[in-house]
């Protein structure tokens, strides 16, 4: 794919809600969003992190906030441009690419918004390979790349320029602005040039999305299996089909965490599947037992579509079957894991790994 | 007495209900205008039973012609979209996402103007009211006669659609308004498309809602009469008048709850056997189970209440071919072409006949069919259905299935997965029981901000504003208990938000001139 065109979207759609194991807010609006903003100023290159130039100055862009105020109160094209455009102004210098936060659900689509209005390429790459809940849980903190300066806009005009001493207070003042604003911000963040991006993203993961849509809706239109089909691209592992029996969920410090029961069905009939999240899955036990944990992807998918179906949309009584598959290994050594492993998320719990 | 009808696609059933006795039940065949198929049907039911018109104390009536209305983009009004929410949503302008068709169906305009709600209260911008005049007054040059307006979280705070619609009807005296915050849930696009496609029915509403009551009223009758909802409950014919979008899926929501009357249970699976398809659906506590998820309807992507319903391409009418039953069907048709009927296409119900499940037609025309095939046939319905009740249980215990409509007789007396299938007495006019036992309801679904140590009150305050709002509705205050709950807690949001749903219902309350 050498550029994101109306027909693409769908598909990246499809991919990046997979990708957002269960979090990653419904990646519906941001779609329409990019679609909207497509075709007002046209296709979005698309440039690998091979192709970039060592002197490249990019940013990232993603929708920071509630999901759930973003399908009512819907962002707009222009707000999504002026946090790339507040940061530029704050660095004093010109932007040449856009860059993903996360691969997954929202925030794979709403890049795609700005580098059409700002005419920029967009990089083929994001800070995590999946999405995590926090600013600070990328790859690039691990490479001592700072957060901040970073942009946050709301719909209104508002604008904060923040300069934090570290990616965690990045994260935890940005939460505080993003509330005032109306729980629906957009933010520009992680100003990098094209060789700390070369070392520091994980390469190809639009391309990835839109691949993973592709063989969905494929296998689908062919009778197939498209649960088989995603699980063989992620290089990753079936760990079970079942019946969602049980949903409880609670907020806690502004997240949602919960836990889903699934009862088997079929090769698992008999066992139970208990799925421990805060937006995003982050521990998965069968019989007890622990099959997978964060950093690895835990994806719970329909059993007959392949579509994602994410924390907030399970239901008692939905098939869903539940798969793994492995993070960037970056995301396994002891300062990924305590950047983002079970620990970080309250879990006395060693990461249990996911490869097939 | 009650009378329950039930205007589908193909046939118009009715019955004459005491209490909950069936006193008579006639099927009559659907006509163009309908009204002339419901006093057909009510002539029926004085034939087998006859009625003094004086002692029926209301008509219940359930009908698919609104969603047919809609999907069919027929006799829709010109119709615009005012969305109250600038500076946000400029991106997305209201009908973004429907099918080109259906914006044309509707004349379809669409006006933004500054205002709107955050999650918590606050305003995003104050109403502007010059712009909302503006915007009614070119309304008013377009010929636009029913307008949606959309305001963002109004399912929080209502208070910019009620002044925003004060100001249109002030401008556009004539015109029909509908307000999203009475019709649809959190999810500004899903409720706004809503709202837009019952604003474009209110015309098509009003007429066949007159149409409906002089053919209850040609008919003697004198009683109130009501329409039925997706969920199972009435709404009055003033309220069907402006809330048509709130009958959609009547239909199957109806032949659910009679079959949960003329079975006894209230939790089951119900198989619904039509000519074309066969619906299933779950009660719970005597109410459908609802979707979840947004419902697409006619290509538009909405979230009113429907109930959840799996539909497969098996009925009475359906085209069986070696090793195959349906999905096509030969539909209305079915009296010329089946075989029985001296047609030339092998069906479910000629299937049904040769297997001596039902006597329809001359079922000598089918004695020569071979055996292997006809069992075969039947095996496989049998496995379809199943499978399909089988997906729609929630929990390992065993759910009772219950069949209903006129094509149930091509179900076994046993489902794999499910056990005994239950066939209930007059299971082929479920639906029109239904109408006819359908019951008043309220509800509340909003967002509250839980303070700590204050859940219980809040919920209790919910729970008693839905029983309010169903009394308020016409229910018997002694019947009325909630039927439905559900909290879920919005993460991102501070200040705990949580949102809540309850669901109130009870008997429709009726009392007549002789205080019966």
């Amino acid at each position: 794919m050498r550029e994101i065109t109306l027909a693409d979207l769908d598909d990246i759609a499809t991919g990046a809600a997979i990708l957002g194991t269960g979090g990653g807010g419904d990646p519906h609006i941001g779609r329409l969003l990019a679609a909207s903003a497509v075709r007002e100023y046209g296709p979005v290159k698309l440039c690998s992190l091979d192709e970039l130039p060592d002197g490249a100055a990019l940013v990232q862009v993603a929708m920071m906030g509630a999901p759930t105020v973003m399908v009512e109160k819907l962002p707009s094209i222009d707000q999504v441009s002026a946090a790339a455009g507040a940061l530029s102004g704050y660095l004093g210098s010109g932007l040449t690419h856009i860059a993903c936060a996360e691969a997954g659900g929202v925030n794979s689509l709403i890049p795609v918004v700005a580098a059409a209005q700002l005419g920029l390429p967009l990089v083929d790459a994001d800070g995590m390979g999946r999405a995590f809940p926090e600013i600070q849980m990328v790859l690039p903190t691990l490479y001592g790349i700072r957060a901040t300066p970073m942009a946050i806009a709301d719909e209104k005009g508002n604008r904060a320029v923040l300069d934090t001493v570290d990616n965690h207070w990045a994260e935890r003042l940005a939460r505080s602005a993003t509330i005032d604003m109306g729980c629906s911000a957009m933010i520009s963040s992680y100003a990098m040039t094209g060789a700390q991006a070369r070392d520091s993203l994980v390469p190809g993961t639009l391309s990835l999305c839109a691949e993973l849509g592709r063989l969905v809706r494929e296998a689908r239109a062919a009778h197939a299996d498209p649960v088989a089909a995603v699980v063989a691209r992620l290089g990753g592992s079936t760990l079970f089909t079942g019946k969602v029996t049980d949903v409880e969920r609670r907020t806690v410090t502004g997240f949602a965490r919960g836990t889903a029961t699934l009862a088997g069905l079929d090769g698992d009939a008999g066992s139970e599947l208990t799925l421990r999240f805060q937006n995003e899955h982050l521990v998965a036990e069968v019989d007890g037992r622990v099959r997978a944990t964060v950093p690895d992807l835990i994806c719970t998918l329909d059993r007959e579509s392949g579509e994602a179906v994410t924390t907030e949309a399970l239901r008692f009584g939905q098939r869903v079957t539940v798969i793994a598959a492995p993070a960037d290994p970056r995301w396994h050594t002891p300062e990924g894991l305590a950047l983002a492993g079970p620990r970080y998320f309250g879990y006395d719990l060693d990461p249990v790994g996911a490869a097939g | 007495m009650r009378i329950g009808i039930d205007v589908g696609g193909t046939n118009t059933d009715a019955v004459l209900l005491d209490g909950r006795q069936v006193l008579a039940a006639v099927k009559t065949s659907t006509t163009a205008d309908v009204t002339s198929g419901i006093v057909a049907a009510i002539a029926g039911l004085q034939e087998q039973r006859p009625f003094d018109p004086a002692d029926v104390r209301a008509v219940m009536i359930g009908t698919t012609h609104f969603i047919n209305a809609l999907v069919e983009a027929r006799r829709l009004a010109p119709t615009a979209a005012l969305r109250l929410s600038l500076p946000a949503g400029a991106s997305l302008p209201p009908m973004v996402d429907w099918p080109g068709r259906l914006i044309e169906a509707v004349s379809g305009r669409g006006y933004l103007v500054h205002g709107g709600h955050e999650f918590d209260g606050r305003h995003i911008a104050e109403l502007d009211e010059a712009e909302v005049r503006k915007a009614a007054a070119d309304m008013g040059q377009a010929g636009v006669r029913s307008v949606a307006i959309t305001s963002v979280f109004s399912p929080v705070n209502a208070e910019f659609e009620a002044r925003a619609a004060e100001i249109v009807a002030a401008e556009l005296p004539d015109a029909a308004i509908s307000l999203s915050s009475e019709i649809g849930r959190i999810g500004l696009l899903e409720r706004e498309n809503a709202t837009i496609i019952n604003a474009a029915l209110r015309e098509l509403a009003a007429h066949i809602v007159d149409g409906l009551a002089s053919s209850v009223g040609g008919a003697g009758i004198t009683a109130p009469l009501y329409l039925s909802q997706n969920d199972g409950t009435l709404m009055d014919v003033d309220f069907a008048r402006r809330y048509p979008v709130a009958t959609f899926a009547s239909g199957p929501t109806n032949s659910m709850r009679g079959a949960a009357v003329l079975s006894g249970l209230d939790t089951c699976a119900v198989v619904d056997v039509g000519g074309t398809t066969s619906d299933v659906g779950v009660l719970r506590h005597g109410f459908p189970r609802e979707a979840t998820t947004d419902v697409t309807v006619a290509g538009i992507r909405t979230n009113f209440r429907m109930p959840d319903v799996l539909s497969i391409g098996i009925g009475g009418g359906s085209r069986v071919r070696e090793g195959a039953v349906g999905p096509d069907s030969v539909g209305y048709e079915l009296t010329s072409r089946a075989l029985v009927f001296g047609g030339d296409t092998l069906t479910a119900t000629d299937i049904a006949v040769a297997a001596g499940r039902a006597e329809i037609g001359d079922p000598s025309l089918v004695a020569h069919l071979d055996r292997g095939l006809v069992e075969a046939a039947l095996r496989r319905i049998a496995d379809d259905v199943a499978d399909v009740v089988e997906r729609m249980r929630t929990s390992a215990e065993p759910l009772p299935v219950v069949a209903v409509g006129g094509g149930s007789v091509l179900l076994p007396d046993e489902l794999a997965g499910a056990g005994e299938v239950r066939r209930p007495d007059h299971y082929a006019v479920a639906n029109a029981i239904g109408a006819a036992i359908a019951q008043i309801g309220g509800e509340v679904d909003r967002v509250y901000a839980v303070e700590p140590g204050r859940r219980d009150a809040v919920v209790d305050a919910a729970k008693q504003e839905a029983v309010d709002r169903a009394v308020a509705a016409g229910a018997s205050p002694s019947t009325v208990r909630i039927v439905d709950f559900d909290e879920v807690p919005i993460p991102y949001l501070p200040g705990n938000a949580t949102r809540i749903r309850a669901k109130a219902v009870g008997e429709l309350q009726l009392t007549d001139a002789k205080g019966r």
